[in-house]
């Protein structure tokens, strides 16, 4: 990288903060987030097939505070990328570019995203906490 | 490439860059993003359904034949669009060539691996339960 002399684009403090580039950011940001994820599904799994206990003991550290504060961060990036993914699919069709509904969808996916974590975390906590 | 080179400039270009797998690359990631909008959705519900469920109970769910397959199913197309996402950002923000290479085999290696052994044990629950 350091030998070219090849202009490069102004990077993200040039520019001012708005929604749409915000989403296209959260969309990485939870996608890299999400694979991290995928290991707590792998480590579900495994336990579980392992026995009661094993499965006890996985229940127990994602159940702790920190474990439950993780997935919620994780149910909030799974339906956050989930949202602007489905966004992202009807963009591929070609519709939606004009710069209002490009906003008004960036907005949707954000807070789309939010109202179905906090859906789930009721059902949750009123189902009496998880695991 | 030298002017020693005797290949033709196109020869070298085809080999290189997206020209080969790129549309595949793209087309990929969009077809296991769909199939994931279904399986996640189903896969949420089927975790929340389960919140307070003694472990035969969660044993059972996951050895019902189209649970066990769904499961698969999403299994292999989380860890396959997982790699391919993170295949890009790895060629977008890693410029030491080594680096890149050595991630974006690391990544393969670990989806493989992780997708192999979640499936193996949902086989295994599956096949005896």
């Amino acid at each position: 990288m350091a030998d070219t002399r090849r202009p490069l684009s102004p990077h993200l403090q040039i520019y001012k903060w708005q929604v749409q580039m915000v989403s296209s950011i959260l969309h990485r940001a939870t996608g890299i987030a999400l694979a991290v994820g995928t290991l707590v599904v792998v480590a579900g799994l495994l336990h579980l097939a392992a026995g009661q206990e094993s499965f006890d003991h996985f229940k127990n550290v994602i159940g702790n505070p920190v474990g439950e504060i993780l997935l919620v961060g994780w149910t909030w990036a799974l339906f956050y990328h989930l949202c602007n993914g489905i966004r992202h699919l009807v963009q591929d069709t070609g519709a939606g570019y004009a710069i209002p509904q490009f906003v008004r969808s960036s907005w949707l996916s954000v807070v789309l995203s939010l109202v179905l974590t906090a859906a789930v975390w009721a059902y949750v906590l009123t189902a009496g906490g998880a695991a | 490439m030298t002017a020693k080179d005797l290949r033709n400039p196109l020869k070298v270009a085809r080999g290189l860059g997206s020209s080969q797998s790129g549309v595949g690359h793209w087309w990929t990631q969009r077809v296991t993003a769909a199939a994931l909008v279904v399986l996640l959705i189903w896969f949420v519900i089927t975790v929340l359904g389960l919140l307070h469920a003694d472990y035969a109970t969660a044993l059972a769910t996951v050895a019902k034949p189209w649970n066990a397959l769904l499961l698969i199913v999403l299994l292999v197309t989380m860890f396959w669009h997982a790699v391919l996402g993170l295949q890009v950002v790895i060629e977008d923000y890693v410029h030491t060539r080594w680096k890149e290479v050595l991630s974006l085999v690391l990544i393969k290696f670990l989806a493989v691996l992780g997708a192999l052994a979640s499936v193996l044990a949902v086989l295994r629950i599956a096949l005896t339960h």
